[in-house]
């Protein structure tokens, strides 16, 4: 997004924040409709099928009707609201650590792909000129799709969060109350599972 | 991942480096060394190439639009919680 068209966006979404506090249901159901659909998605991540997903986010906006005079409008709202759907997601779906367990060492790349020297020996085959679309059309898409539902919850949020709904790092840490290493640990894992991903679809 | 010693690169340890680098969160000697390695290494620029191009295309997973239905619970919702509040 350019930082106009950002900035214009940001415009629209305080005025229809000020017509909520105002009282405005117009105002809301249009905010609703903005988040709705990315809200569902994240609440996913944390609960353990759809339906809870969906009484998660409806949670959610019942807490913001009733807070939105606490919004300080410091952060943005989406960050804000995201915030409190996730607090409420992780408090029905499920009780994870807060840090990354130690001794997960995960490794982005399959170690046999490598020489006793650390160098490829079984390299990433160079990249088709098959075009993006093309690929997502023949199956791509629904293969990302399922590596991301298999994905922990955090790496899943983050994933979401960061490359679905393009919020920048510090906005993911606020969201998920986590820290800037941490984020990047866990934005790395799931990167690197999506990359592996692509790389088996476009070989098979 | 820190950096400890000043050895070139293996591929094996760059794979693990390369959303320090996206992200840009290295220091300036890492980074060099980083892009030496990238420079010499078409393997791991591959690779790279890969990992960008996973991102864009996870960028496409946008979620479905919201239902007519959808916007009616919302409203209703609304109502609901502005009639307790009276
Ligand atoms: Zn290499």
């Amino acid at each position: 997004m350019t930082p106009r068209r950002a900035d214009s966006a940001a415009a629209a979404e305080a005025e229809l924040v000020a017509r909520l506090r105002a009282g405005d249901e117009a105002a809301f159901v249009e905010l609703a409709a903005r988040h709705q659909a990315a809200m569902l998605r994240l609440a996913s991540a944390f609960v353990p099928s759809p339906a809870v997903a969906e009484e998660v986010v409806q949670d959610t906006w019942v807490a913001v009707l009733r807070g939105i005079d606490r919004f300080e409008g410091r952060a943005s709202f989406k960050t804000w609201l995201l915030a409190i759907l996730v607090n409420r997601a992780k408090s029905t779906g499920m009780s994870e650590a807060r840090n990354v367990p130690i001794g997960d060492v995960g490794s982005a790349v399959d170690p046999s792909r490598f020489d006793a020297g650390g160098a490829w020996s079984s390299p990433p085959r160079h990249w088709v000129e098959e075009s993006e679309d093309r690929l997502m059309a023949r199956g791509l898409r629904g293969r990302l799709e399922a590596t991301l539902r298999r994905l922990p919850p955090r790496q899943r949020a983050i994933v979401i969060l960061r490359d679905i709904d393009g919020l920048d790092s510090d906005e993911v840490c606020r969201v998920l109350d986590i820290s800037a290493g941490n984020q990047r640990v866990l934005l790395h894992r799931a990167r690197s599972r999506l990359r592996q991903a692509l790389e088996e679809f476009i070989d098979a | 991942m820190r950096l400890l010693r000043r050895d070139p690169l293996a591929c094996r340890e760059v794979v693990e480096l390369v959303t320090d680098y996206l992200e840009g969160s290295m220091s300036r000697g890492e980074r060099r060394r980083f892009e030496a390695h990238l420079a010499d290494c078409p393997h791991c620029t591959g690779y790279l190439a890969q990992m960008r191009a996973t991102i864009r295309l996870t960028g496409r997973l946008e979620p479905a639009d919201l239902t007519a239905e959808m916007r009616d619970d919302l409203g209703e919702l609304f109502r609901r919680l502005r009639d307790e509040e009276r």
